[in-house]
């Protein structure tokens, strides 16, 4: 018995009418204890005997032609195997979901660092020595690495109404440029791949978010079927988008093994992870704003330049969030693309509008402070009825409700002028964004197979930090009325039905639902057997007809169903997307320009929240994002050779327990979005980081009147504002 | 050297790093690499009792001495306080730093009751009270990009607190 659903109508919310009451509820992680006790294997850690260990060979160039190998040098290393290169060598990660290999450019060199060959030896220490031993020789090219130089490609955009002219008409606008640095995922797992071959076939262990993808790209880049391919990701350290495709880790681990017989590893050193694996782009914005001297907001230009290498079919949906955050006949938003050698780029999380509403709600702060106007009600002002662009309605939609209610929690009211409020040499002030992700739904599967009161998941879906085993047990016990522990999840095989993969704040809604749907045809069969349309499930019993009975005394085998979600017609006559609201309040030194956050709450309409605790920690960690993103988040290229120089943990700066207050808060509002899915539930992994930079960027500027407008607004670049004043 | 209260003896190439000794030879997997420079803190064990970056030392350099790492602190099924706050305060999401937070935070609440200050400590003799700006000070050696930090420093705190009660 298998149940599949098009998203075509909204669906009842079922959920709500079942009685384990153990959905949504804030129940710490069901794999906590393997993590805290580190008997959590991620790839790296597997050890097949006899295993070899390999270390990627990364060019020395930016553009050019491999002529040749010295491996001279390495042969007189104790341990040395061999050396590994050729057509099937693959430039950079696949994108995501791109289900084929990546660019496979054989001897060419397209950006510098690119991965070109893989160094083997019987121990990690030799094969590095090696690697550092061979001698590589080039036919260098000039490349292009500047973005403003490079050559560009116009992708257009929308375009409604004139912009141009209202600008012309407008009693008070706004037109600025704003610049991010390229940033990067930066997990804390390192890229890693054991692969190991049995009859043909190739079991690989691989950090990775998309497994029926992966599948699909590895195969193509061997020239094998994938029906020989089997992938275990069971925990993965973090993905963030660096992991939605597949890496030079795992096809070169996987030449490597095949030819020598016997299972390699690869795991790119750090500075590996910052050259080789997709970076986000840097952008150029001009945002425009037009309004009326009411506040009421009449154009909206979001223009961008972002970059990217010839062949990679991503470009950063900078104005992804402006298209629909507020209302304004005249909208106008052009992508360009510039296309040089500098580490490719793809995504990072919350593509689009993590670095773009940086751009927007910056500007929208200085729309408010031309008009002389509250921002927090400039916002509610322009919150639109209908999706500006399509004219379609949205589903559940919270960004009037979280900027109210934020602002009250909060104590906007109490915000001052800017610069008015000092406590010795620092500054404090208070900012507000709004934030908005857009809500997808993927095809995706799941098993549930119920034994008496037992129920066992299995999908292919990964967990990333992001709650997965957690939030399908919770969903499953909700479903048939099990206790939590009567729920065992499996993730992460692909000998599993096909899920979502991680990415895109989708998985836990699609992926979700799918389990839900199992759980439905399971429900059905249930009622059935007690020919009863009206039951309850909980705690392992069925009740029907005024009559209790266990389910292990219920059912004489084992039930099994595969649930299948696809999107369909709701995605097409409404828009879908989280929204939230931040608040920020920082201290700005005026002595050293250094920025502190004091404090930040942000205030969330995801629809239904899965698990209360989960969902907190993952809007937490994007607000933190935000921190980074608007202060220290900075990877810088060589101008020369384009080669990322803010290369490892100690020169890009991630935000560390230091940067972090104590205060930082969520508030989940009560939402369903019943034209979503049909567990009515949003993404939130990627909701916490849009827009959270922009609310500290906004605070910097009422603590001490500096408009930063190249991120992330580091010292030198708030003092140079403190002492032109 | 003994590792987790058991005498190892390896026989090791010389430039074998403590943490790949821990990982490669002993199977010991719970420390994680995240940098191997020394950044991240992912490979945080304690030597005689001191948090180190495992990472940053060669096994050679430590004939004698006694290792913990996070196997030797409890088991999936017997976690001792320290982890078992984590796993309540949702101290991790991808739990890959985890280890080295936790073998951190078990050496610097050590240093704390030895009264040892830090770079925020208004006093350089007058004790510690782990407020959440100490640990977070003491922490920021352990990245966390995830970014559970508060939640990090709430598991932490809780430990803390019920330590100086009793």
């Amino acid at each position: 018995m298998n149940k599949h659903l098009k998203m075509d109508a909204p669906q009842p919310r079922v959920l709500d009418e079942t009685r384990q009451g153990i959905l949504g509820k804030g129940i710490s992680r069901t794999e906590g204890p393997k993590k805290v006790s580190g008997s959590a294997t991620y790839a790296g850690d597997n050890h097949p005997d006899g295993m070899a260990h390999g270390v990627l060979l990364r060019a020395g160039i930016t553009k050019g032609k491999v002529t040749g190998f010295d491996e001279s040098a390495a042969q007189k290393i104790d341990g040395y195997v061999g050396l590994f290169h050729g057509p099937k060598f693959i430039r950079n990660n696949a994108q995501g979901m791109a289900d084929e290999a990546p660019v496979q450019p054989d001897c060419e060199v397209h950006y510098h660092s690119q991965p070109i060959g893989l160094v083997v030896a019987e121990t990690f220490e030799a094969a590095r020595d090696a690697a550092l031993a061979i001698k590589v020789s080039y036919d260098e090219e000039g490349a292009l690495v500047d973005p403003k130089s490079a050559p560009q490609e116009d992708q257009g955009g929308p375009d409604v109404g004139d912009l141009e002219a209202d600008m012309g008409r407008a009693d008070v606008t706004v037109d600025e440029i704003y610049t991010t640095e390229a940033q990067v995922s930066a997990a804390m797992e390192l890229h890693g791949s054991v692969a190991q071959w049995n009859d043909g076939k190739l079991l690989l262990q691989s950090s990775l978010q998309m497994l029926k993808f992966n599948r699909n790209e590895i195969a193509d880049s061997l020239g094998i079927d994938p029906e020989n391919v089997r992938i275990l990701a069971p925990y993965v350290g973090g993905g963030f988008g660096s992991k939605l495709g597949i890496g030079a880790d795992a096809v070169s681990a996987a030449i490597a093994a095949r030819d020598l017989g016997r299972p390699v590893r690869v795991i790119m050193p750090r500075q590996t992870v910052f050259d080789a694996v997709l970076r986000r782009t840097e952008t150029e914005q001009r945002v425009r704003l037009g309004a009326r001297s009411d506040g009421t907001i009449t154009s909206i230009g979001h223009d961008d330049l972002v970059s990217n290498l010839e062949g990679e079919g991503f470009a950063e949906p900078t104005s992804q969030a402006s298209q629909f955050l507020y209302a304004a006949p005249n909208r106008k938003m052009q992508q360009t693309v510039s296309r040089n050698h500098r580490t490719p780029s793809g995504s990072v999380r919350a593509p689009g509008e993590a670095v773009g509403m940086l751009g927007l709600e910056v500007a929208m702060d200085e729309l408010a402070e031309r008009l002389g106007m509250c921002p927090v009600k400039l916002r509610l002002q322009n919150v639109p009825e209908r999706d500006p662009d399509s004219g379609v309605p949205f589903t559940a939609h919270s960004l009037t409700e979280a900027l109210k209610r934020g602002a009250q929690e909060f104590g906007w009211k109490d915000r001052k002028a800017n610069g008015a409020r000092r406590e010795g040499e620092w500054l404090i002030g208070m900012g507000v964004a709004s934030a908005a992700r857009k809500n997808m739904l993927l095809p995706a599967k799941a098993r549930v197979t119920l034994d008496g009161d037992k129920a066992v998941v299995e999908t292919d879906m990964t967990d990333i930090g992001t709650g997965s085993y957690t939030i399908f047990a919770q969903i499953t016990a909700e479903a048939l009325g099990l206790p939590i522990e009567n729920v065992e999840v499996r993730l992460a095989d692909t000998d599993y039905p096909e899920a979502s993969g991680s990415g895109g704040s989708f998985g836990a809604s699609s992926t979700g639902s799918a389990v839900f749907l199992a759980c439905q045809s399971i429900r059905e069969e249930i009622a059935a057997k007690c020919g009863a349309n009206d039951f309850t499930l909980k705690d392992g019993q069925v009740t029907a007809g005024g009559k209790t009975t266990a389910l292990s005394d219920l059912l004489d085998a084992p039930l099994s169903a595969v649930g299948e979600i696809e999107k369909g017609q709701t995605s097409e006559d409404h828009l879908s997307s989280g929204f939230g609201a931040h608040f920020a309040e920082v201290a700005v030194n005026e002595v050293s320009g250094e920025v502190r956050v004091r404090r930040m709450l942000g205030v969330f309409g995801a629809g239904r929240i899965l698990n209360e605790k989960t969902a907190k920690s993952q809007l937490v960690g994007g607000m933190i994002w935000g921190i980074g993103a608007a202060l220290t988040e900075e990877a810088a290229h060589d101008p020369r050779t384009g080669h990322i120089i803010t290369r490892d943990l100690a020169n890009y700066h991630v935000a560390s327990h230091a940067d972090v207050p104590e205060q930082i808060d969520t508030i989940l509002l009560e939402e369903r979005d019943d034209y979503a899915n049909p567990i009515q539930a949003k993404g939130v992994g990627e909701l916490g980081i849009s827009g959270a930079g922009a609310a500290v960027l906004n605070a910097i500027y009422n603590a001490c009147g500096v408009r930063v407008r190249s991120f992330p607004a580091t010292p030198d670049k708030v003092m140079a504002g403190l002492d032109a004043m | 050297m003994t590792v987790n209260g058991e005498e190892r003896s390896l026989d090791l190439d010389p430039r074998t790093s403590l943490l790949d000794a821990l990982r490669d030879d002993l199977r010991l997997t719970g420390t994680k690499k995240g940098c191997d420079h020394g950044q991240c803190g992912a490979c945080t064990v304690l030597v005689n009792g001191r948090r180190i970056n495992s990472c940053l030392t060669l096994a050679a350099m430590h004939d004698g001495d006694e290792i913990t790492t996070i196997e030797g602190l409890g088991a999936e099924d017997n976690l001792n306080e320290l982890q078992a706050a984590f796993v309540e305060c949702d101290g991790f999401q991808c739990g890959y730093c985890t280890p080295g937070q936790i073998m951190s935070a078990t050496g610097m609440l050590n240093e704390a009751a030895e009264g040892m200050p830090s770079h925020v400590s208004a006093d350089l003799n007058d004790g510690v009270d782990l407020s959440d700006a100490e640990i977070a000070e003491r922490m920021s050696g352990n990245l966390c990009r995830c970014s559970a930090y508060p939640f990090i420093r709430k598991a932490i705190s809780s430990v803390a607190t019920k330590e100086a009660a009793e």
